[in-house]
């Protein structure tokens, strides 16, 4: 069976402009040749540090932004190619959770309309068939109907983000991009939020590419996880894998800086030291020598492919 | 939904939604009742007007405030209060008419050179720089010189140096608001730009929208004054606020100041029964205010 999101050679630059004539001077490799699949009902966990590309990812599966170059096929079907109303109908397969729980949500019109946009985009169902099916995504997310008059301020972080949620699955999708869901919330209500996201999953057989820092989250709800550093996938392992055996440097540094709620737990720390480069003009060779404990000379000079060192387990460094 | 699941609460009739923004906004309903008086003045001023605002009188001619003339009278013996409601009649639809033609036509552009960028915004921003760069009345003195004095016309003529000044906020808006979040979901559902850009991006520009244009207010009522006096706004024998003001304002101030005083204080009113409206109106009008 073919994965229902195939991502292939995903690539979005962004052109630096300078000077009256706004040449282009540079580029930042923002994502630089990314690929991936999710499977029907699994959840794609895509980890990485602050700026190393993972929401424009998400963004550019969604053609929220347009890609520079590469393929994403939703069912086999290429999308990036597709004019906008051909893309219409499409959107309905995929939609998409932010993380800010405050800006996701329009101030001005009231929660139950929101979330009673997308069908009406669509056109679907009259008024009072739209307000029943609110209704019931409103229970869906842990919400009360009596709720859906009410603006987006009166509500909590959590609430909101559960607005989105139900507004995301008001056109029963079958994937959605949820890029950093629940960064931005209490730890209480992150536990609440990451509930609701896997039961509907199990309810409805959804998909997820799920966008996160955290890898604590990411252990809970991914079933594989793709880890990204500047612009690439270093390593691509299903969940168990990735956190006992992990194989790329960086994936082993991120793990270790996983804080552990025991503190009798001592533990051998291999910090990563500096910051990401500059996506601009990145380090030669494997993005990551710089920084990487190992780094030999080789390192320095070939970038490394991400090649499969056992089955379903990628990973791009010269020295596994 | 379905009406059982729904908050027992009675839904409120526009009379008790009006009962209620009353008692919130205490200050705009001094505002509204300001404005109320001043349009129904200018409505009905053929009634209201104690005295012809035309006939002249030499006998009269500087008499001041006093039982005959309430509000005293001018060099030619007319009445100031019949003329100050008269008069409102052209100001307040030029204040007014400016106000609305301005303000809409520049969000308008606004929001499209904020929402498509690109080249249009550029175009459009340099071309309002380049208007923005000439003084308001010179603007207002080319185009009406060019449309023939009448008050339409002088509408038109100083609601456009408006445009710019209000796009250039609105763009300014529209840029941050563009980038949000809820903008990108409402695109991830597949909305189309057009529709984005009126139900999300607009509504949210309103604030910045209603302070700009009630303090543009006062301006445009000045403005007419000048063109007026320039004898380019709407001819004599007329009157308006404006040009009561700027006629007697060098001559009388000190040997009639009722001259001055009371078209000025009429346009004073008006200016500060619109800011009050004006920012009731915003507060009420935006969700985040409510209980």
């Amino acid at each position: 069976m073919s994965p229902l999101i195939e991502v292939s050679d995903l690539r979005k630059y962004y052109p630096i402009r300078k000077g009256v004539l706004r040449r282009q001077v540079a580029q930042v490799h923002a994502v630089d040749g990314v690929s991936f699949a999710v499977n029907e009902a699994e959840t794609l966990g895509l980890v990485g540090e602050s700026g190393c590309g993972k929401s424009t990812v998400g963004r550019a599966v969604l053609r929220l932004i347009e890609p520079t170059a590469g393929a994403v096929k939703l069912r086999g079907r290429d999308i990036t190619q597709l004019g906008k109303s051909d893309l219409r109908p499409l959107r309905r397969e995929m939609q998409i959770v932010f993380q800010d729980p405050f800006s996701s949500l329009n101030p001005r019109i009231r929660v139950g309309d929101i979330v009673g946009e997308p069908l009406k985009v669509h056109g679907i169902g009259d008024r009072r068939q739209r307000e029943e099916k609110v209704a019931q995504l409103f229970a869906r997310v842990g919400l009360r109907a009596a709720q859906m008059r009410n603006y987006p301020h009166q509500f909590s972080g959590g609430q909101r983000q559960r607005v989105s949620i139900a507004r995301a699955l008001a056109l029963d999708p079958s994937f959605i991009v949820a890029d950093e869901p629940v960064s931005a919330l209490d730890v209480s209500i992150q536990a609440q939020v990451i509930n609701l996201l896997m039961d509907l999953q199990r309810e409805s057989r959804l998909s997820y590419l799920f966008i996160s820092h955290n890898l604590a989250v990411v252990e809970h709800i991914a079933h594989r996880v793709a880890v990204m550093y500047l612009g690439r996938i270093v390593e691509y392992a299903d969940k168990a894998t990735l956190f006992t055996r992990p194989l790329h440097p960086y994936t082993e540094a991120l793990l270790a800086a996983v804080p552990m709620p025991d503190p009798t737990l001592k533990r051998q720390k291999r910090h990563v030291s500096g910051d990401v480069p500059s996506p601009i003009s990145p380090p030669s060779g494997c993005h990551f020598h710089p920084r990487c404990p190992y780094a030999e000379a080789r390192c320095r000079v070939e970038s490394p492919v991400l090649r499969e060192v056992a089955t379903g387990h990628q990973v791009a460094c010269h020295l596994r | 939904m379905s009406a059982t699941a729904a908050k027992p609460r009675s839904k409120p009739s526009w009379a008790n939604e009006l009962l209620y923004l009353a008692r919130r906004y205490p200050l705009g309903v001094a505002g509204a009742i300001i404005m109320t008086v001043f349009v129904l003045a200018a409505l009905f001023a053929g009634v209201v007007a104690p005295l012809d605002p035309f006939s002249t009188n030499p006998r009269a001619s500087l008499a001041p405030p006093g039982s005959a003339y309430l509000l005293g009278a001018d060099m030619m013996g007319r009445d100031v209060l019949s003329r100050i409601i008269h008069g409102a009649r052209i100001s307040l639809a030029v204040a007014l008419g400016a106000t609305f033609l301005g303000s809409g036509f520049g969000a308008a552009l606004g929001l499209a050179s904020g929402y498509v960028g690109g080249w249009f915004d550029l175009v459009v921003q340099r071309l309002g720089e380049i208007m923005q760069a000439l003084p308001l009345l010179v603007m207002a003195l080319v185009i009406t010189a060019s449309l023939g004095p009448s008050l339409p016309n002088t509408i038109i003529a100083i609601a456009i140096p408006l445009i710019p000044n209000v796009a250039r906020v609105i763009r300014a808006n529209v840029l941050s608001l563009r980038e949000l979040p809820f903008v990108e979901a409402a695109k991830a559902t597949g909305m189309s730009e057009l529709r984005v850009a009126v139900v999300h991006v607009l509504p949210n520009t309103l604030a910045p929208l209603i302070v700009l244009a009630t303090a543009q207010l006062g301006s445009t009522i000045l403005t007419e004054a000048s063109l007026s006096f320039l004898g380019l706004g709407v001819p004599e024998p007329y009157p308006s606020w404006g040009r009561m003001l700027s006629e007697s304002a060098a001559e009388y101030v000190r040997t009639a100041p009722w001259l001055v005083i009371f078209p000025g204080l009429a346009i004073s009113a008006v200016v500060f029964g619109a800011n009050l409206l004006g920012d009731a109106l915003r507060d009420a009008l935006d969700p985040r205010q409510r209980d």
